[in-house]
């Protein structure tokens, strides 16, 4: 279980990050209609109680969801893992975003000006010049939006229950495992969350460190 | 006359009261133009426009024949495609990025061994073997630029464009540079713009010279054209007072060079070091010329010619006049000297000038 969560916490900043990363860039380099719309929209989860986000995700994916009806027919997503990587990635991405926006914005538009008139593509600009440079914000991104899917609760149980040895999360497992009056469990799982925050935290800040 | 290397007329808004109106600016020979100006004359715009890194309002911008920039076809060539060396007044380089790294940034496409012959190649021409693995940070301000000249150079651009190449620099380390500089641009033979404030650089760096001011284009030509016969006063006031001219040096005794300026002569205080790079320009300030009428005495100033008035203009608290003593000279004297001493076009008049008022760049 602490393997799965821990895998799931993981695929869901891997799958975020590079429509995490395009957003942020969009959002930081760009001004287009609606901007603002989508702005609120993605940062939407970090205010509203995540048991919300998880009813509202449960309403559009479910069974009488409008893009549930759809889904339902070809594959389940709600009460299966892929329901647990949906919600802790809706819940992780605003993290990843805003972080990774503010970085972006910081980068010198002057380099990337200057590559441009070196020859180079758009692609190559933003990833030999925009992405190294605002590296650091964006490492604090993923870092932010690994620990928010870590120890997500509220928006997982709604979308995918607890379904033993399928669904169930280590934040869910402490819970109920405290229901049960399973204290030892719970504290031991408790216990491995803190290690998992402490070398996800140690190693980014290393990273973060490192020179160019 | 084959087609000019570039035609450029448009305009841009570039704040709130003021507009560019580039109008027929053409440059139709290689070598190094210099865009002249006060700070705040729009000169950066133009650059930044030329590069493609902002759009004109309206306006054509042809090189070589192609389209760089056409409102009315809604043509924008992007800056990637227009292959320029361009030099902004900070450098612009990428920090995180080795002094080769950022060399070989404008070489992608290539082979390795390609890119890695071309960078080594103009590394030495620039004298910044050895820094290779240096990051932008741990340079100096002169080898900063000289990084961001190699970088901007090393994938053979067909136009280069360096706004204010020097302006970071400290005082005697741009001294030094701007004669490097000089021999830089002669040795690739490639078009250069240049955009500067400072006179001085103006008339070392550049072979052409359009005078800017307000957003406008007040004068474009050769450089001892525009500096030593500015068309209108606008022009005047933007160049300046100063005598910049190309000069020889000849032998030196008792630690005064003769120099040869024009058909004249001119003691001057030699040189510490002999100038390194030829030709040497010679720089009078109009307010060190002395003018006197022609009269029996000695005098300590070491330099005396005879000279014609070629023009007298009122400059508001001082008066400009123009002389021809073997090469033109201007001086700068307060209305009141020149009432004393009645000074109209074509008289001859005698100049004198303090040895160690010449000054040899």
């Amino acid at each position: 279980m602490v393997l799965f969560s821990t895998r799931m916490a993981v695929f869901s900043t891997l799958l975020i990050l590079p429509p995490g990363l395009a957003l942020a860039w969009l959002l930081a380099r760009h001004n287009w209609p609606g901007k603002s719309l989508i702005e609120t929209l993605v940062s939407l989860p970090i205010v509203l109680p995540p048991v919300v986000t998880g009813l509202v995700l449960l309403q559009l994916f479910g069974k009488n969801g409008p893009l549930g009806h759809w889904w339902y027919a070809h594959f389940k997503i709600v009460f299966t893992w892929k329901a647990v990587v949906l919600a802790l990635s809706v819940m992780a991405f605003p993290f990843l975003v805003r972080s990774a926006r503010v970085a972006f914005a910081e980068v010198d538009t002057g380099l990337e000006q200057m590559a441009r008139t070196l020859g180079a593509s758009e692609w190559r600009v933003f990833f030999t010049i925009s992405l190294p440079l605002a590296r650091r914000g964006v490492l604090a991104g993923i870092l932010l939006a690994f620990a928010r899917a870590l120890g997500e609760f509220g928006a997982t149980i709604m979308v995918a229950g607890n379904i033993m040895g399928k669904t169930t999360t280590m934040s869910v497992a402490i819970y109920e495992y405290m229901q049960n009056g399973e204290d030892v469990h719970a504290w031991a799982l408790a216990g491995v969350s803190l290690v998992i925050a402490f070398v996800a935290l140690w190693f980014g800040e290393k990273l973060q460190r490192r020179p160019y | 006359m084959s087609t000019p290397l570039l035609q450029a007329s448009f305009r841009k808004r570039f704040n709130a009261n003021t507009e560019i109106q580039v109008s027929s600016l053409t440059i139709d020979s290689p070598g190094v133009t210099v865009l002249f100006g006060p700070s705040g004359s729009g000169k950066t715009t133009i650059l930044r426009c030329l590069a493609g890194l902002e759009i004109p309002d309206e306006g054509t911008i042809i090189f070589q024949g192609e389209t760089w920039f056409d409102r009315g076809a809604r043509r924008h060539m992007a800056p990637a495609q227009r292959r320029i060396g361009f030099v902004p007044q900070d450098y612009a380089l990428f920090p995180h990025r080795t002094v080769a790294a950022n060399i070989a940034y404008g070489l992608q496409g290539q082979n390795a061994s390609a890119v890695h012959a071309r960078v080594t190649e103009i590394m030495g021409w620039l004298e910044l073997t050895g820094m290779e693995q240096r990051l932008p940070a741990t340079l100096s301000g002169g080898q900063q630029q000289r990084v961001a000249l190699a970088r901007a150079l090393a994938f053979r651009p067909r136009l280069v464009l360096l706004d204010e190449p020097l302006s970071a620099l400290d005082q005697p380390t741009r001294h030094r540079l701007r004669g490097e500089l000089r021999a830089t641009l002669k040795r690739f033979n490639c078009p250069v713009i240049l955009v500067t404030h400072d006179r001085v650089e103006a008339a070392v760096l550049g072979d052409h010279v359009v005078v800017m001011e307000g957003g406008q284009i007040l004068q474009q030509g050769a450089v001892s054209e525009v500096f030593n016969r500015p068309a209108n006063l606008a022009a005047a006031r933007v160049v300046g007072t100063d005598t910049v001219l190309p000069c020889q040096i000849g032998p030196v005794t008792d630690g005064l060079a003769t120099l040869t300026v024009g058909t004249a002569q001119l003691i001057a205080l030699a040189p510490a070091e002999p100038p390194d790079a030829e030709p040497t320009y010679v720089c009078i300030r109009a307010e060190d010329v002395i003018l006197v009428r022609p009269t029996e005495m000695r005098t300590s100033a070491r330099n005396q010619l005879n000279a014609e008035i070629q023009s007298v203009t009122d400059e508001g608290m001082l008066m400009r006049i123009e002389l021809d003593c073997g090469f033109p000279l201007k001086a700068l004297l307060t209305r009141q000297a020149c009432a004393d001493l009645e000074l109209k076009p074509g008289e001859r008049i005698m100049v004198m000038i303090k040895a160690p008022q010449i000054h040899l760049i």
